[in-house]
């Protein structure tokens, strides 16, 4: 709790930073940076249109964020998202495929099951392979991320392609009544509840249980943990799993909230833009939130810019390159800056 | 007789598939050898992939020397290894997360200016025809090679001297096994790898060149397919060894020219299934030399901690 000043004060300073450097780059492509920003605000938050752009793009972000920043607090580095989003997405898919005719309510439950339990024990192997082979786990999570996408693909063009889809190879579809339905009349569907909920819960064990005090034991001395007779293999494992299902979750969602099919927007990059909302956050389930929210916006106003201003669509990725090293960066002055310190620590 | 010219044709694809596609290969993978020597693993090498494209692109547009984009390139690397490394200084700054940031930073810069250099054609970078004595289109095509290639080939012996012989290569390969050691050498650790990481971006960034100015041979925003990000799991597979990142590289290369040379003579199956080949023998060459007490044989004892 006593550090909360400091991560607010260097978050927002970080923040601000950024703001200027942005500033900077609209001004050399001969924007006015005030026009620019507010055209970022209204595109991202400006109206309940854009505030449903938003949220759809930062469902995803939530979850694959968790699948970073669970097993980081166990010390683990995973960047297998990616991976485990596409397993659970396709694993949803088959299900779907396989239950067609079944009541939907049983469907829905089945993808998500499965496919968030296929996807934990696909970042479960990363975590077991660390802890009793040491192989390196984030060198081993890449690996999987390419096995999983050609695996997607190979079935998408395979054997589950449904000859209907040319242009856009996919799966047979899971059926107009399996599918997670939208908000009321809006185009935000329920599953980004689901996005929400996961990092509530996830805060919750992490901050509040005794599961989640041992992960950040294990995390911050594993041979302290193995001293005072903590289970670290079990408590490794399963903070792999809960990560790779949250992802697997993202990936079902997908799925049964908007294509209805497995294609490649599996592999749209949700899972890497995750990692960095993981490392943004400091692995906080809860500050997962924000900086979701704060990503999908942008990504969301890309739209607006490219209309009002004539920047092109990657105008975006610039912001978000340079949100992220500049908050990446901030991580060197912690415990650096004098009045940010909590009085006890300093003699 | 009709599967026996199908065979030598999925061959002789292969093999010139593994000199045309596995060339930036080289280039990227010796650049991340060389970041992870020295004790650091460079994720962004994707990033400087695609600058080193656009930016050797655009440059050969504007001055109608291909070199001159080449080395344009090369540059952009370095700037962007330099930004890396400086960020990473710090030990509470994760090289990882940074590598993915400057991933996404520096393709949306490259698509962001590279915009304007798509529709236009660029002076490409010559090639040597050694197949001109060849009747068949295949066997010609496949032996038309790229200088660069052969710059890649002679680079991964000439690093393999440097990092065993030289001072310079000593001092890289210490700062990579043991910070306290160099340390109580009296050497700059941070400096080392600045150094390291610049010249790795460098050459990722000439590999980059090497996509836009050969081979597909133009500017486009899905010009590369994610070989930076392979170049971290090619230098494992490679054991962080110079000379195995040149044969892996062409393993890489050849493996990814498997799935269409087989198409091209009717086989469909499994296209997909055999671009995942370079991974799962990654994978499973990292599982069988792991063991439950120690890493990797090879790897930079830097990255057990």
């Amino acid at each position: 709790m006593l550090k909360t000043v400091e991560i607010w004060c260097l978050s927002l300073g970080a923040l601000l930073l950024s703001m200027l450097l942005i500033t900077a780059f609209i001004f050399t492509t001969g924007n006015s940076p005030g026009e620019v920003f507010h055209s970022l605000y209204r595109g991202a938050f400006g109206s309940w249109f854009s505030w449903q752009n938003t949220l759809v793009r930062a469902a995803p972000l939530m979850l694959t964020a968790l699948c970073t920043a669970l097993p980081a607090r166990v010390g683990l580095i995973v960047i297998g998202g990616e991976g485990a989003m596409v397993v659970g997405g396709l694993t949803a898919a088959m299900t779907g495929i396989a239950l067609q005719s079944a009541p939907s309510f049983i469907v829905i439950s089945a993808m998500m099951i499965l496919g968030g339990g296929c996807a934990g024990l696909w970042i479960i192997a990363v975590g077991a392979l660390r802890h009793y082979r040491n192989v390196n786990e984030t060198i081993s999570s890449l690996l999987l991320n390419y096995i999983a996408i050609a695996v997607l693909n190979f079935l998408v063009v395979g054997v589950l392609k449904d000859p209907a889809t040319l242009n856009n190879p996919s799966t047979y579809s899971i059926g107009e009544k399996n599918m997670i339905t939208s908000i009321g009349d809006s185009s935000v569907h329920w599953g980004l509840l689901y996005g929400l909920v996961v990092c509530l819960a996830m805060w919750f064990v992490m901050r509040r249980t005794t599961f989640g005090f041992a992960a950040d034991v294990t995390g911050g001395n594993i041979r302290a943990a193995r001293l005072v007779g903590l289970p670290v293999a079990k408590i490794v494992l399963l903070s792999c799993f809960l990560g790779g299902a949250a992802a697997g979750l993202a990936g079902v969602i997908e799925i049964a909230a908007i294509q209805g099919r497995a294609n490649s927007s599996l592999n749209a990059g949700y899972g890497y833009a995750g990692i960095l909302v993981a490392f943004l956050a400091r692995h906080n389930p809860l500050a997962i939130i924000p900086y979701a929210l704060l990503l999908g916006g942008i990504q969301a106003s890309g739209g607006l810019l490219q209309r009002a201003h004539d920047l092109p669509d990657a105008t975006v990725a610039v912001f978000q390159g340079i949100i992220f090293i500049v908050i990446l960066s901030s991580e060197m002055l912690y415990g650096r800056i004098k009045f940010l310190q909590p009085k006890s620590l300093i003699s | 007789m009709e599967s026996d010219i199908g065979l030598w044709s999925v061959l002789i694809a292969v093999l010139g598939g593994a000199i045309r596609v596995g060339t930036p290969f080289i280039f990227v993978s010796l650049g991340e050898c060389l970041t992870e020597k020295a004790g650091r693993i460079n994720l962004g090498l994707e990033g400087n992939l695609i600058m080193g494209a656009m930016t050797g692109y655009a440059v050969s547009y504007l001055s109608g020397s291909p070199w001159l984009g080449v080395l344009a390139a090369g540059c952009s690397g370095c700037v962007l290894g330099i930004l890396h490394a400086l960020l990473c200084q710090n030990k509470q700054v994760n090289d990882i997360a940074v590598g993915i940031a400057m991933m996404l930073f520096a393709t949306g810069i490259a698509f962001f200016y590279g915009k304007a250099f798509i529709q236009p054609s660029a002076p490409r970078l010559p090639s040597l025809g050694f197949g001109s004595w060849a009747s068949s289109p295949v066997i010609k095509a496949a032996l038309d090679i790229n200088v660069l290639f052969f710059l890649g080939v002679a680079l991964a012996p000439a690093m393999a001297w440097f990092l065993r012989t030289t001072r310079w290569g000593n001092a890289v390969r210490v700062v990579g096994e043991s910070s306290d050691a160099a340390l109580s050498l009296g050497m700059n650790i941070n400096r080392v790898r600045l150094l390291s990481t610049m010249a790795g971006g460098g050459l990722a960034g000439i590999g980059g060149s090497y996509l836009s100015l050969y081979y597909p041979g133009s500017w486009s925003e899905g010009l590369s397919s994610g070989q930076g990000l392979m170049a971290v799991a090619l230098v494992i597979f490679a054991r962080w060894n110079p000379m195995n990142c040149l044969y892996a590289s062409l393993l890489f290369g050849g493996a990814a020219a498997l799935g269409p040379a087989l198409q091209s003579v009717g086989v469909n199956w499994g296209y997909y299934l055999f671009n995942a080949t370079p991974y799962v023998l990654t994978l499973v060459i990292m599982i069988a030399a792991s063991s439950a007490k120690g890493a990797v044989p090879g790897m930079p004892g830097e990255f057990v901690k």
